[in-house]
Formats: C-alpha cells, sequence, structure tokens
C-alpha cells in the first residue's frame, strides 16, 4: 500500500558548500540520501539520527521537522492523526524504541537539594575526602562480635556484596538489542570505574570473560544463555520479571538479528526469532521466584547476590516488598521512562507508573515492615543527569541505573529507531558494517567520562550538604524539597514542599 | 511545647572523675560559664550521674510539664505502667534570666516485672520514654536514667545550673551545655543534654545526615518527636550498644566512621569489621559537624566528626578527664594539669570508671 505518511524530517543539502564526497551517502543508514549528480535526501526515510550532518566534512547538511502545517487540533494531533494512517496502512501494532517520550511530570525537576549555610559548613570535595563508595547486597540487622578488648572478631557473616565505587551502574541491554561494540564498551568502562555493566538477557559473549567482575548476568524468561558457568561468571546474578518500558509483556529479537555469534552467544538456532515470554514460564506465583532465586544462589554456591528487576507498577511497594521476603539481595525498579530496543508504542507510552513515586514507595513501605536493610534499591527509568541520581539517593535508592544515558554518551541520538536494527551509530545494530563504525575502547572512554563528570557532580552536591559520604545521602529526604507539587504527590515522595524549614 | 528544628552554635564541657569521686556542681558551672560567648541565652543544661546513690537502683525519671493536665495524665501513665517509689518538684531557686519554667517534677519508679512480657526492662522504660514525648501533650522527659539526672531549660547556662541548686548535688561525671540556637524559640525541652535512659548526649554542631539517622531509628521503633539533630546520637547510642550490644569502641566507629581510604589500608581482620561496620550502619553514620560528650553510668566518650569540624579539647589530672569546647573552660576549673591535647578528628577520648569503683 502506497504510503500517504508525511516526512517527519526534513535533510536541508546546502549545494553550494557540498564538495560531493559522498560521506553522508555512505552513512545513512536509513537510505534516507542518495547520490545522483548531486547529494539527493529522500525526506521520508530520515529519522534525525544526525549521522549525516554531524560526519559531514563541509557542515552542508541540517535536518529539520517538516513544517507541514496540519490543521490545528487540541485532541487530534498530528502524531495521533499520522498513528492511525500508519495502522490503516499497516494493520499492526506500532512499534517502537526508547523510553517514554510523552509530557508526563518528570518529579526529578520538581524536587530542589539543600546547602549548608552557616550553622554547619559546607565541605569542600577539592580538599576532603568525599567518599561514593556503596555496597550492593543484603545487610543484616545487626552486627555482633566476640571476644574482648583487642581480640574482637566479628561474629556476623555478611552475604555476598559488590562493591560500587560510584553509584551509578550500567543498565541491562543486550547482546542482540545492542552490539558486541557497545556491549564491550560498557564492559571495559565498568570495569575501569568500579561499576557495573548488565549483559541484559541475551547472554554473555566470550570476549567479555575477562570483565566478569563487573559484569550482572541476567536471567529472563526466555533464559538465552544461562548455563551455571555464566551464572558463576559474574559479580551479580539479576533476574529480570520486568522492564519499565514493557512492563507485563516480553521481547522479541527478530531472527534476522540472529547471527552466528548471537546464536553461539543466546543459545539458540541462527535466524530464529529469540522470544521471551511475558511471564516466566516457571514463575507463577512469589513462592515460584523464592525457588528460582535460591536455584540461582545454590547454583553460585551463596557467593553472588541474587537481584530481581521490576518494572514500576500501581502495586510496586507490595511486590518489592514480597521480592525482599522472597530472599532477593538487590531490587531493581524500572520506572516507565526506561528504554527499550523494541516495545509497542501503546505499551511504552502508557503502562506502569514514574519512578520518583515507586522508589519512594518502595523505600517507605521496606521500612516501615524493618526490612530495607534486607535488600539494596537500584532505581532507573530515566536517570538523564547527576542531579538525577542525587535525588534518586536521597530519596532511598542505594544506586542508580542508566540505559539510555550510557547510549547517549557513546553515540546514541534517541531518535527511536533501536527496532529497525539500522542504527547508524553502530549501537542498536548487527550488522557488521554499522557496528564496526563503533570503536569499543574510544566509547569506553567516552563512557569514563561520563561517570567521572558525574561523580564529581555528585561530590560537589555531598559537600555543599555538608556531608562526606553518600550513605549520609541515602534515604535523607529532609534534604529535598518538593517545588509545584501536590500535597498528595509531597506525601507519596515523603518530602516537604520549599519555604518549609526543619 | 514540641518546636522546630535546632541548628546549634553552642560550648559544650564535661568532667569525671574515674575513681568514682563524687563532685559538687560548682566547677562545672564555671567551666561552661567561661564559654559564655558562645551561647545566647536561648539554653543551657547539665547532665549528672551518681546523684542518687540512695535510689540507685531506679529510674529516675526528670519531667517537664507545660501545664498541671499534662503532669496529671502522665502520673496516671505512671500509676499504671511502675511502681513509684517517691516523687517531688526538683528544687530550684528563683534566678535572673530564667524565665517561665514548666513544671519540674521527678519520680523514682521501679518497673513491676509482671508487666515485663518477654522485653527486658530497659526496653520497656525506654518504650515508656517514647509514648510520653509522643502522646502525652505538654509533657516531655527530660532524663530517664537510673542514678542520673537531666538539668535543663531556656537561659545561659550558668543561669540554669544555678536555678537548678546543682551545687547541692554531688556527681562522679558532670556534662554540660550551652545552646546558640539560630532559628527556634527558646523551649525547655530543646535544651542539652538529650537523654535516653542512662544516655545523655551534649552536642556543639548540627548533624547534616540528620534525615536519614532518624529514618533508621524510626525502622526500630524509636518515636523522633523532639525534632533536634541532636536526640538521635543519644537513640543511636542507645540502639547501637544496649540493643545490639556493639562493643562501645566499635558502636564509635559505626557513628563516626573510619573513611574508606583509611580502611582500604588496614590488617584484614580490622579491615574486615571496619567495612562490615559502614555496610551495615551507614544509616547511623553523623555527619556534620560535631563535638559530642557522651555520658552514661560507667563512663564519658567524647567525640568529634570525622572531619574534626567543631573545637574539641581534652585533659588529664590524675583520676580527672575533662573534654571542653575551649581549653581555657578546663584551665578555668583545673589550671594545674597533667595532660592536655585535642583529640584527632573521628578519635573518641574514653572516660572510664575503674573496675573496682561500684
Amino acid at each position: 500500500m502506497e504510503s500517504q505518511l508525511p516526512a517527519e524530517f526534513i535533510v536541508n543539502v546546502d549545494h553550494d558548500r557540498c564538495r560531493k564526497c559522498k560521506r553522508c551517502v555512505t552513512n545513512c543508514s536509513f537510505s534516507a540520501i542518495e547520490f545522483r549528480d548531486k547529494v539527493l535526501p529522500n525526506h521520508k526515510q530520515c529519522v534525525a539520527c544526525h549521522r549525516c550532518s554531524t560526519l559531514c566534512p563541509e557542515s552542508a547538511i541540517t535536518i529539520t521537522e517538516n513544517p507541514l502545517q496540519f490543521k490545528d487540533g487540541y485532541n487530534w494531533t498530528p502524531e495521533i492523526r499520522k498513528n492511525i494512517m500508519k495502522q490503516a496502512e499497516s494493520g499492526g501494532i506500532i512499534l517502537t524504541g526508547m523510553g517514554n517520550p510523552k509530557p508526563y511530570p518528570i518529579y526529578w525537576d520538581h524536587m530542589l537539594i539543600d546547602a549548608c549555610q552557616v550553622t554547619n559548613p559546607s565541605i569542600d570535595p577539592l580538599r576532603e575526602p568525599m567518599e561514593l563508595r556503596t555496597y550492593l547486597g543484603a545487610k543484616p540487622d545487626m552486627l555482633e562480635f566476640e571476644g574482648e578488648g583487642s581480640n574482637i572478631n566479628l561474629k556476623t557473616e555478611l552475604s555476598p556484596q559488590v562493591k560500587l565505587d560510584i553509584p551509578v551502574v550500567f543498565a541491562a541491554m543486550s547482546y542482540g538489542a545492542i552490539s558486541l561494540n557497545a556491549h564491550k564498551a560498557l564492559a571495559i568502562a565498568a570495569k575501569r570505574m568500579g561499576t557495573l555493566m548488565n549483559t541484559g538477557e541475551g547472554g554473555l559473549h566470550k570476549d567479555l570473560a575477562g570483565y566478569t567482575d563487573s559484569i550482572v548476568v541476567q536471567v529472563a524468561s526466555g533464559r538465552f544463555g544461562v548455563t551455571s558457568k555464566y551464572l558463576n561468571n559474574s559479580a551479580m546474578v539479576e533476574i529480570k520479571i520486568g522492564q519499565g518500558a514493557k512492563p507485563g509483556i516480553g521481547g522479541h529479537l527478530p531472527g534476522e538479528k540472529v547471527d552466528e555469534d548471537i546464536s553461539r552467544t543466546r543459545m539458540i538456532p541462527v535466524g530464529t526469532d529469540a522470544l521471551s515470554p511475558a511471564p516466566h514460564h516457571d514463575i507463577y506465583s512469589i513462592e515460584d521466584l523464592s525457588q528460582l532465586i535460591y536455584a540461582i544462589k545454590e547454583t553460585t554456591d551463596y557467593k553472588k547476590p541474587v537481584s530481581v528487576k521490576i518494572a514500576a507498577v500501581h502495586n510496586v511497594a507490595a511486590i518489592a516488598s514480597g521480592i525482599v521476603r522472597a530472599g532477593a539481595d538487590v531490587v531493581m525498579i524500572d520506572g516507565f521512562r526506561g528504554g527499550t530496543g523494541a516495545a509497542p508504542m501503546i505499551i511504552r507510552d502508557h503502562v506502569g507508573i514514574p519512578i520518583e513515586l515507586a522508589l519512594a514507595a518502595v523505600d517507605d513501605r521496606l521500612r516501615e515492615e524493618g526490612i530495607r536493610n534486607r535488600a539494596s534499591i537500584l532505581v532507573g527509568g530515566s536517570i538523564r543527569q547527576s542531579a538525577d541520581v542525587v535525588k534518586a539517593i536521597a530519596l532511598g535508592a542505594d544506586a542508580c541505573v542508566i540505559g539510555t544515558a550510557s547510549l547517549i554518551a557513546i553515540g546514541c541520538r534517541v531518535c527511536q529507531k533501536c527496532y529497525t536494527g539500522n542504527c547508524a551509530w553502530g549501537i542498536a545494530t548487527q550488522k557488521s558494517e554499522l557496528v564496526r563504525r563503533l570503536n569499543a575502547e574510544y566509547a569506553a572512554d567516552r563512557l569514563c567520562n561520563l561517570l567521572t563528570a558525574w561523580g564529581h557532580e555528585i561530590k560537589e552536591v555531598l559537600g555543599s550538604l555538608g556531608i562526606n559520604s553518600i550513605e549520609s545521602l541515602r534515604g535523607s529526604r529532609e534534604r529535598l524539597r518538593g517545588v509545584g507539587l501536590s500535597q498528595e504527590t509531597l506525601d507519596i515522595l515523603g518530602i516537604k514542599h520549599a519555604g518549609i524549614g526543619q | 511545647m514540641k518546636c522546630d528544628g535546632i541548628p546549634s552554635g553552642c560550648a559544650i564541657s564535661g568532667m569525671m572523675s574515674e575513681e568514682g569521686k563524687r563532685i559538687d556542681g560548682s566547677a562545672i558551672i564555671r567551666s561552661i560559664a567561661c564559654m559564655h560567648d558562645r551561647s545566647n541565652g536561648l539554653g543551657g543544661g547539665f547532665a549528672a550521674y551518681g546523684i542518687y546513690p540512695r535510689r540507685r537502683d531506679m529510674y529516675a525519671f526528670h519531667m517537664m510539664y507545660d501545664n498541671a493536665q499534662a503532669k496529671e495524665n502522665t502520673e496516671e501513665f505512671f500509676y499504671k505502667y511502675f511502681n513509684i517509689d517517691k516523687d517531688e518538684a526538683i528544687p530550684t531557686r528563683k534566678q535572673k534570666g530564667v524565665a517561665n519554667p514548666p513544671i519540674l517534677w521527678r519520680y523514682f519508679l521501679e518497673v513491676p516485672v509482671n508487666k515485663l512480657e518477654s522485653r527486658s526492662e530497659r526496653d520497656y522504660v525506654s518504650n515508656a520514654v517514647m509514648k510520653i514525648n509522643s502522646d502525652i501533650e505538654g509533657s516531655y522527659v527530660a532524663s530517664s536514667g537510673k542514678n542520673m539526672g537531666a538539668f535543663k531549660g531556656v537561659g545561659y547556662p550558668e543561669d540554669i545550673g544555678e536555678f537548678y541548686k546543682l551545687e547541692e548535688y554531688s556527681a562522679y561525671i558532670w556534662t554540660s551545655h550551652g545552646r546558640f540556637p539560630t532559628n527556634t524559640p527558646g523551649w525547655w525541652g530543646g535544651a542539652h543534654p538529650f537523654t535516653l535512659l542512662d544516655w545523655s548526649v551534649v552536642h556543639n554542631g548540627e548533624i547534616s545526615s540528620y534525615g536519614i539517622n532518624k529514618r533508621y531509628l524510626e525502622m526500630f521503633g524509636y518515636k523522633l518527636e523532639l525534632r533536634t539533630d541532636t536526640e538521635v546520637i543519644a537513640y543511636l547510642f542507645d540502639l547501637l550498644v544496649r540493643s545490639h550490644k556493639l562493643p562501645v569502641e566499635k558502636a564509635v566507629q559505626a557513628l563516626a566512621a573510619t573513611f574508606w581510604k583509611d580502611i582500604d589500608r588496614m590488617e584484614p581482620q580490622q579491615k574486615k569489621i571496619a567495612t562490615a561496620l559502614r555496610q551495615v550502619y551507614g544509616s547511623a553514620l553523623l555527619n556534620g559537624p560535631f563535638s559530642i560528650i557522651i555520658g552514661h553510668n560507667r563512663g564519658v566518650i567524647g567525640l568529634n566528626d570525622r572531619i574534626k569540624l567543631r573545637p574539641m579539647t581534652a585533659a588529664r589530672k590524675d583520676d580527672m578527664l575533662y573534654m571542653a569546647s575551649e581549653e581555657s573552660a578546663i584551665r578555668e576549673i583545673a589550671p594545674d594539669l597533667d595532660e592536655v591535647w585535642s583529640p584527632r578528628a573521628g578519635t573518641p577520648v574514653f572516660g572510664t570508671l575503674r573496675p573496682e569503683v561500684e
């Protein structure tokens, strides 16, 4: 069927500047630029990935939104009309990538951080120690000692703990959804920065064997690549129940992405679709989850913390409490803005709840039940900047998880076309000619720079708060104030409105 | 009566006879008066240990009541949950600079064994303190330990000391405090020391980690009604030392935690302990500027924050241990000292009753 959809973007080529090097033509992976005597755009194919514009040596290309005016309509927005046109042409579910872009409230931007003045001095992070070290894992209620005087010994044996030098870890993104070079970049950066990357559900490629102390291996409903060796070659094991971008539904890696390497890593035949069922077919209740947690602990000889990842949904606090009681050492909560390689738009844009509210509710619930120490809380789902990390930790998170932000650091332009496999930056693609555009070492440097910068920024804020250790911020909601929030929202977040003192 | 947050400047001073010699209250008044300019007349107080030897096995409750109704309600509570051996007005004198005191009354209480059920006696009493402070309007427990008491109020500390006739008490430990609150109306309950059971705390500084310290304590059933940061110090000591039975030096190490850079250089066994303390008690870490003197029945602990953002000097003369915000406050009462030093950041100073002293 001939598409009536107008182009989303217009590619403007300044032919006076263009010296016809064709770099743009070879670099456009969406077939939006041809060469017929001169560079000719095919506007309808353009996704605004900026590859051509970034690489043009003459800066001759700009991309603008298609100015085509639709008749005004507050209700029937152009986007809604275009989606109807798409579905009228295809009869299918609208697929999309990345996180929810809709203008729902962003609560991070309605919270402000305290600072010291006079009575308690702020601390200069360049002159004084400033500690970000964080340990993930279950903590006992208390420590017991034996012996006397200088011969005091610790009687309590702690369950396994994973050390983070910075309370920011890389999110689960599977080899399959993203390229091997992207995976390598994340692993190299995680190791260098003393933090973690997460395999996602696609197994662990053999090239990453040297990084296993910095890797969280995931067990998802498809169980791709899960062997006892896989579980033991890790810093931590994560059971993926849900994902913020698509709570309650499974995953689908199309067969055309399953090449030789992915086939071996995922342990499925070349060219077959990799289907992750919506639920784990051996988990239909909390006691089933507990069995899987302990099956993994047995397999790993109780040496690895086990994390359970869930999407932030309405009843997230009760679910998280159940997960902690089921034996998880870490609960990872993924907010409704979390990213994805591919999800139905209806799910991505309309299901789940904001991570800020989910985090506050979970932290409160676990404290009310006196079990907050029994699991660490990781949160993700659109952590965009170090300020979000600071606010998340003040609300009660142990550490934050960044997916989209880490991809942006290595070239992603958030064009939301991950599901096409045409990623021009070599990130969300398995096409070898595209993958090789991403240099793992170079990308790792950029990731390290990002974390280093965030680390400095977090230390600046700690210093201004007059504290020199991240655990004095963790859960210290007293240091946050809301602006422009309803009383109910403030109550859920457990913070006061700006203007109220202690 | 309950008031809003109280960041404070302040002066502290403490003295202890490790041989258990009992000293009257005039010296500690002179010491804290020496630092008059560190306070602003909005609060002063003292803790004294060994003052009730004849009723040493009873819980001495020093109460502050806003009105007769609060007193009546609290006494009803005491009748229900305790055996009252004796109750009386806390003796005071008219003192310039001390106005509008609440009703000050003290009770010597015993816990009826049949009420304990499975709880320990100290849990029982600590619960009672929380209950009175949070549930009985206009009633506040100034102290609740055995053979000790807190004497505090709104005014300069030396005036408060005169007001309470402290020269008539003798104690083997005295601690004292002069407040410089920056944004609060004077409130008697808000003065230092803060206490729970035997624990008393006088504090110069502000706990910047108050928010999480409070939420951490609430997980263990503590009710923080006073909204002041000093309260958390008393409760943290109670939790770590009394409930969790940590050795005192380990509790101190949790509250003023060793820096990771130093932990990383420790011997394996020490490193394991220090790491576990930080992992498990991270929410108990006291962050922000403080110098504190903690009193308990067997001794005192002086402690500075991890980077020593508030002053503290310690000194010894024979069996006497002195600690104060300024050396002058010690020299005022003990000009001739064996040893004077500035304790290092995060390094505690312990004063301990000799084992042979009962």
